[in-house]
């Protein structure tokens, strides 16, 4: 479906302007390899920085890479670009284009540019609008709206006029839970009845572990994994985390907690130690039990999500992944 | 969350797999026509919410000069050239530094990959939106002229030719503002060089031409919209002389053909980098 070898982009160096340090150059996407396969949902999850959004550009025939190749349904995007619109739907971060039109006439617009008669593009409009529930604000401009309403337009106008690829650079953002499930049926509807296949561009851990059927890991423009989501977290399956949020302080007099504090990643009031199950009960039990328990205002025990995969994996960031 | 396995999905999508090694159909692109005739559509649906901005503030700017202008005029060759001139103002402010602004705001937003990303000839784009810039500047200059035409007492007899005059100015210097808007490195830049059009087209258009020391009136005979200020002001003599008038609006024409060409060229380069 989706074939992606050696692509590399580099972005020059900016020398220093007054008000602006120097910054370096900075390889995006470096040798990122990749098969997407017909009807998955295949994520891109990584922190800011990542190279997400530049390989999408790149799959998405929006920015040439220096290196390396891109081919979708047999056809090479890198030396024909002009071929990625017929082919992908695109839903990037920005709205700009549609911010001063109406959800309807957003969503009729960009299917008669995507090539359908008046007739078809105004029928799939209805359609999609009843699909989302964004009806009844049909006739309300983007500008209007909340950014979770906003963004629900967005990906009805990337669902006019059908395709077999879909690129979703992080559409749910900041919509609420029906938003959310509603935009999730509407691309799985699509996978059932036509095998619409999706590349989705995420960083919220929670959704990606729900919807995705394979995830690829990025950090710093290399692909660090490429798996299922359950097969990934089975790498760190001999880890629990561990969360500690004390009442003011630590109470680092007892000297189990003071061992505690040497692995704790700390956040104010709150610790996380990512530690051997067997290690962990034996943590739960201290702060549970004994002089501890009176500084303690709560605690959880979990079981690896992909932001442990990320960062056992040895991704840069430390606390790069939104969850939840 | 899927309760589809990915190996057993129908294949009925409009783009069939190329799996036996050839490369899949590609879906349909959309044609200049229909695409430009929903481009403009949309552009101009924008007038609605933008309503200040794109209809009314050129046209109070013009009424207001023509007012501030007619203690200094003297003479019906002088208000000719007032009232031409902030007719055409109108259309500058609207098709060249408005729309320099939306492109140049468009471009550095990431709105030029919405477009990018659909099958749509780059023409549709620029003439479409150029073309939805040149119809917000009728209310305006049609407003300013029949104001104008009243306050100097000039005929309106005329009027009529602003029906040529108004989508050949706009032409041209939407062909412009597209061109400042989409070669700006920076949207800060595209907004400078839009003010700086519009004033020129103000300073240059409004002031009747006789005073002008030779080296601002050589400066005026390279600005497009003089050419549109000149065939509006020509019809208000007794006895026009239409032969220049059409030369005028050739040049206006001229000017749009070659700057909307190159506009289009510009958008190309933008959208893929």
């Amino acid at each position: 479906m989706c074939t992606v070898r050696g692509l590399t982009k580099t972005y020059p160096a900016l020398r220093a302007r007054r008000g602006a340090p120097a910054a370096p150059e900075v390889r995006a996407t470096d040798g990122v390899e990749l098969d997407v396969r017909r009807g998955e949902i295949f994520g891109l999850l990584g922190p800011n920085g990542a190279g997400k959004s530049t390989l999408v550009r790149q799959l998405t025939g929006l920015m040439r890479p220096d290196r390396g190749t891109v081919r979708i349904l047999g056809h090479d995007i890198v030396a024909h670009p002009e071929r990625a619109a017929r082919i992908l739907a695109y839903l990037g971060q920005e709205s700009t284009a549609l911010d001063e039109l109406t959800v309807s006439l957003a969503a009729e617009t960009t299917g008669r540019l995507r090539g359908l008669s008046l007739r078809q593009a105004r029928a799939e409009r209805d359609a999609v609008l009843d699909e989302l529930g964004l009806a009844p604000i049909a006739g309300r401009p983007l500008k209007k709206l909340s950014g979770g309403q906003r963004r629900l337009a967005c990906v009805a106008a990337a669902l006019v006029g059908e395709r077999p690829l879909l690129v979703l650079d992080e559409p749910t953002t900041g919509m609420d839970p029906v938003a959310r499930r509603a935009v999730w049926a509407a691309v799985d509807r699509r996978r059932a009845e036509r095998g619409t296949t999706v590349v989705l561009v995420t960083h919220n851990v929670i959704e990606a572990e729900t919807v995705l059927d394979r995830v690829a890991v990025l950090d710093r423009g290399r692909v660090i994994a490429c798996d299922t989501p359950s097969a990934l977290k089975e790498r760190v399956a001999d880890e629990v985390r561990v969360e500690l949020v004390w009442r003011e302080r630590a109470p680092l007099e007892v000297p189990e907690v003071a061992a505690l504090k040497e692995r704790a990643v700390e956040s104010g009031r709150r610790w996380t130690l990512r530690l051997a199950p067997e290690e962990a009960r034996t943590a739960v039990a201290t702060v549970t039990g004994g002089a501890a328990f009176a500084a303690l205002d709560d605690f959880t025990l979990a079981t690896p999500s992909l932001e442990d995969v990320y960062l056992a994996l040895g991704g840069a960031a430390r606390q790069g992944l939104v969850k939840g | 969350m899927s309760v589809v396995p990915a190996d057993v999905l129908p294949g009925t999508t409009a783009v069939q797999d190329g799996d036996a090694g050839r490369p899949a159909v590609l879906g349909p692109s959309a044609r200049l026509w229909p695409s430009l005739a929903a481009v403009y559509r949309s552009q101009l649906s924008r007038a609605r919410v933008a309503r200040i901005p794109l209809l009314f503030v050129a046209t109070f700017q013009s009424v207001g000069i023509m007012i501030m202008m007619r203690g200094v005029v003297d003479g019906a060759g002088e208000a000719r050239y007032v009232v031409a001139g902030a007719s055409v103002v109108v259309v500058a402010h609207v098709a060249l530094n408005l729309l320099a602004q939306y492109f140049g705001q468009l471009r550095a937003g990431g709105g030029l990959d919405h477009y990018a990303t659909l099958p749509v000839p780059p023409a549709a784009v620029v003439l479409g939106a150029a073309a939805a810039y040149a119809s917000f500047t009728v209310p305006g200059t049609l407003v300013t002229a029949v104001f104008g035409c009243v306050l100097f007492g000039l005929p309106l007899g005329n009027l009529w030719v602003l029906a040529a005059v108004i989508p050949l100015a706009g032409a041209a210097l939407s062909g412009l503002g597209a061109v400042c808007g989409l070669l700006a490195p920076r949207p800060e830049l595209a907004t400078l060089l839009g003010q700086l059009g519009m004033s020129a087209a103000l300073l240059l258009g409004v002031l009747p031409p006789d005073r002008m020391p030779g080296a601002v009136r050589l400066l005026r005979d390279l600005l497009p919209s003089t050419y549109g200020v000149e065939a509006y002001a020509r019809t208000f003599a007794a006895r026009p002389d239409w032969a220049l008038v059409l030369a005028d609006m050739a040049v206006c024409a001229g000017v749009g053909v070659v700057s909307l060409a190159v506009a289009t060229r510009a958008y190309r380069r933008a959208s893929v980098r």
